[in-house]
């Protein structure tokens, strides 16, 4: 699936959409660079995102929470960028929606920066996305899963959790 | 320190050279030239050198060993998988994995080694015309790889996790057995998936390649086979080189030199969605629509329990003991059967594979050591109703595979979920969870059986994951129900054979590597044969 249909397949179905604005979201992201990332914007959209994810998981004191949060982030970025490039630009896509601010309006019911999102609406757009009919709502809510949840437990400081060791000595 | 073979043989002097490294275009000569270094692309390279032929190996995926292999997720799926482990099918409803790199999936697969089953042979004779595919004909090959390989059964206690599987199915009344494994030395560690640290492993990695490089051969890394080239306008002979570019790796611009290789013959092994997207890609003649059509994948559904004590699923090797009982139960062109298994569990695999967030996730995440993983794996594609999925290629030329699910498979699905959670509360289960978006974790047997009855399946919030691809370059001496003959070469292109797991008519109903590696040594003998008229030297 290119670009044009993994859009075009929110936008036909999307019921949300059809309610005006859909060309906006379209020509936002149509005119937004693909060949760049929002890489920049991953930690800001994380932000709001990540903490809801893995409420339960992240540390509880304040420092090293952020720096959880900062090693998701770095994480995400690094699985993208190992992403072959068809796949890479699926998951830029998604992200891009994430950060444009109609879009995400539209598609996640969210209007203040991510930073500033309230954890239940963060809740609420996730589960909306979860459970969606819309193919792109629904696969981008398994993207972030994977993605998010992937980049916390690769980190050993999220093994301890789990009473997981980390591989044995070989040598 | 620990020995490390490839390391060795580089310092030996192996003609290995890095696509990504170089800076010109170049032309290559070779007899032949094999695309992957997988079961299919190892076996052959190890056969048509030792028959004499100057060949060259061409992998996209870049040439790791033991010393690289550092047990973390973190490296190894980025390294050595295709799209990081998180490869997807066009609706994003089947996980794949397959490895990218030297060995292919071989690297890091899971050891188990199981002989294509005699009911598959039958079919496959019966159905597809593969009259010489009798399992005494095949007889031989499995004993010269078994023995090349090492695999023997697993003469150790299972782990906790296949232990389980054994009590459980016992408990039931269900035969269950042991599963034969191609290690040497093996220190059941249980990080067969992010490539073995110790050698044990005895895949391609370690064993065929080495040996086609100590012949003589050339071995390309991170070099993508983009397109086969220059057919004759007759077309019966086919093309006359390879287009080879370096792997795109992010971050890096400017133009990618690419390069030439020219062959006599072309050994297609770059797995099932690699092989034939590479013909797509090369627009090879397929007047009979066959191409990358009926691609299988054992989809495989999963649960997971919750036992009282430690299970510790991520020590010790994976994939010890299994069940047939739920594939000879039923025909084999009948409902769908499955294979049960108990795969390695690793935080990330884990992490990702367990449904919903939040609190609820960081629940089941902290239960990470007590908890104990069935699969089954769904035999796909011998029954009307199962015709598997078709690989295409996005307008970047990289392939993609469409495997819709629907409710023949389905009827499967619920079917191995309901005898995954009978036979875990058998084993002693405190509640099972069928990994599934609406499931919960049910604490009786009832209760489950009642809710796994009124699951809705549905693509997406069914988890349905699969390390087997197969087909997609269907065998069979009739044109119009394959690509290529039942020696694996190509109808209408003479120059170009396909050896690896993409063949198969059908899935296996079985692990596949060892079927992979005794019909590709079976048709690499036999291509050496044909090139040459000369008899190709045994294996071993
Ligand atoms: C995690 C995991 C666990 C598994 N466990 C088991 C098990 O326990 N038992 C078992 O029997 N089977 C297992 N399998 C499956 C088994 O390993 C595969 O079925 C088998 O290796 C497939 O062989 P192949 O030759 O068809 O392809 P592969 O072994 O996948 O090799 C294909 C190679 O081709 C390369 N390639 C692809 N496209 C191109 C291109 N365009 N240009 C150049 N190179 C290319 C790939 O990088 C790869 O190296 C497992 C697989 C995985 C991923
Ligand atoms: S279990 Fe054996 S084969 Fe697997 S990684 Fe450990 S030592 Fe290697």
């Amino acid at each position: 699936m290119n670009r044009r249909q993994f859009l075009k397949g929110g936008l036909v179905g999307g019921a949300v959409l059809a309610a005006g604005g859909a060309w906006v979201v379209w020509r936002d992201v149509r005119d937004a660079d693909a060949s760049s990332p929002p890489r920049d914007r991953i930690a800001e959209i994380l932000s709001g995102i990540a903490p809801v994810l893995l409420a339960g998981a992240l540390p509880a004191d304040a420092t090293q929470r952020s720096s959880a949060l900062a090693s998701v982030t770095v994480g995400v970025k690094e699985v993208i960028a190992a992403f072959p490039p068809a796949v890479r630009s699926e998951v830029n896509d998604l992200f891009r929606l994430l950060d444009i601010r109609i879009a995400r309006r539209l598609l996640t019911g969210i209007s203040t920066t991510w930073r500033d999102a309230d954890p239940s609406d963060v809740k609420a757009f996730l589960e909306r996305w979860r459970w969606s009919r819309i193919a792109l709502l629904q696969t981008g809510y398994f993207a972030l899963h994977d993605l998010v949840l992937g980049a916390w437990y690769a980190n050993e400081s999220a093994w301890a959790q789990l009473g997981y060791t980390g591989p044995p000595n070989v040598e | 320190m620990l020995r490390d073979p490839v390391q060795e043989g580089l310092a030996r002097g192996w003609r290995v050279i890095d696509a990504a490294t170089l800076e010109r275009s170049q032309t290559f000569e070779a007899d032949v030239c094999i695309v992957g270094t997988g079961a299919g692309g190892g076996v052959t390279a190890e056969i048509l050198t030792k028959a004499g032929f100057k060949v060259i190996l061409v992998e996209e995926g870049p040439l790791k060993s033991s010393r690289d292999f550092r047990m973390k997720e973190a490296d190894a799926y980025p390294q050595l998988y295709q799209e990081s482990a998180a490869r997807k099918t066009r609706d994003k409803a089947i996980t794949i994995l397959q490895g990218r790199c030297v060995g292919g999936s071989t690297t890091v697969n899971w050891t188990s080694s199981f002989r294509t089953p005699a009911t598959t042979l039958a079919h496959w004779r019966n159905k597809q015309g593969l009259a010489e595919y009798t399992s005494d004909a095949l007889w031989p090959w499995f004993e010269a790889m078994e023995t090349k390989l090492s695999i023997a059964p697993w003469p150790f206690p299972p782990n906790r996790n296949n232990a389980l599987l054994a009590m459980g199915a016992e408990k039931l009344g269900i035969p269950s057995a042991a599963v034969r494994r191609n290690v040497k030395g093996c220190s059941n560690i249980g990080y067969c998936g992010m490539g073995c640290p110790t050698n044990a492993k005895q895949s391609m990695l370690v064993t065929t390649i080495p040996a086609a490089l100590d012949e003589g051969a050339t071995l390309l890394v991170n070099a993508q086979a983009v397109r086969l080239v220059g057919a004759d306008a007759a077309g019966s002979r086919g093309p006359a080189h390879l287009e080879v570019a370096p792997r795109p790796v992010s971050g890096t611009t400017g133009p990618r030199a690419r390069h030439r290789i020219q062959a006599k013959h072309f050994v297609l092994a770059a797995g099932a969605i690699g092989s034939p997207a590479l013909l797509l890609r090369s627009q090879a003649p397929d007047p009979h629509s066959m191409l990358g059509r009926r691609t299988f994948l054992h989809p495989t559904v999963i649960s997971a329990a919750l036992m009282s004590d430690p299970v510790n699923a991520h020590a010790g090797a994976p994939q010890t003991i299994y069940s047939d009982h739920f594939l000879d139960s039923v025909a084999v062109d009948g409902p769908m059967g499955f294979k049960l298994e108990a795969p390695p569990l690793h935080p990330v695999i884990f992490a990702t594979t367990m449904s919903g967030y939040g609190e609820q996730h960081a629940a089941l995440m902290r239960e990470f050591n007590n908890t104990h993983v069935l699969l089954a794996l769904l035999r796909d594609g011998f029954h009307a109703e199962s015709q598997g999925g078709r690989v295409m290629l996005r307008d970047d030329g990289s392939p993609v595979l469409d495997y819709p699910l629907n409710d023949f498979l389905f009827d499967g699905v619920r079917r191995a979920y309901l005898a995954m959670a009978e036979m875990q509360f058998a084993a002693g289960a405190k509640h099972v969870l069928p990994i599934h978006e609406q499931a919960a974790p049910y604490t009786t047997w009832q209760q489950a059986r009642q809710a796994i009855t009124g699951l809705p399946l549905q693509p997406l919030s069914t988890r349905v994951v699969s390390a087997h691809v197969m087909g997609g370059c269907a065998m069979s001496n009739d044109p119009r129900n394959g690509v290529v003959n039942n020696d694996g070469r190509h109808h209408q292109w003479s120059a170009v054979s396909v050896l690896d797991g993409s063949l198969f008519p059908t899935s296996i109903g079985a692990n596949p590597q060892l079927s992979i590696y005794a019909i590709a040594a079976r048709l690499a003998s036999k291509l050496a044969l044909d090139l040459t008229g000369r008899q190709a030297p045994a294996m071993i």
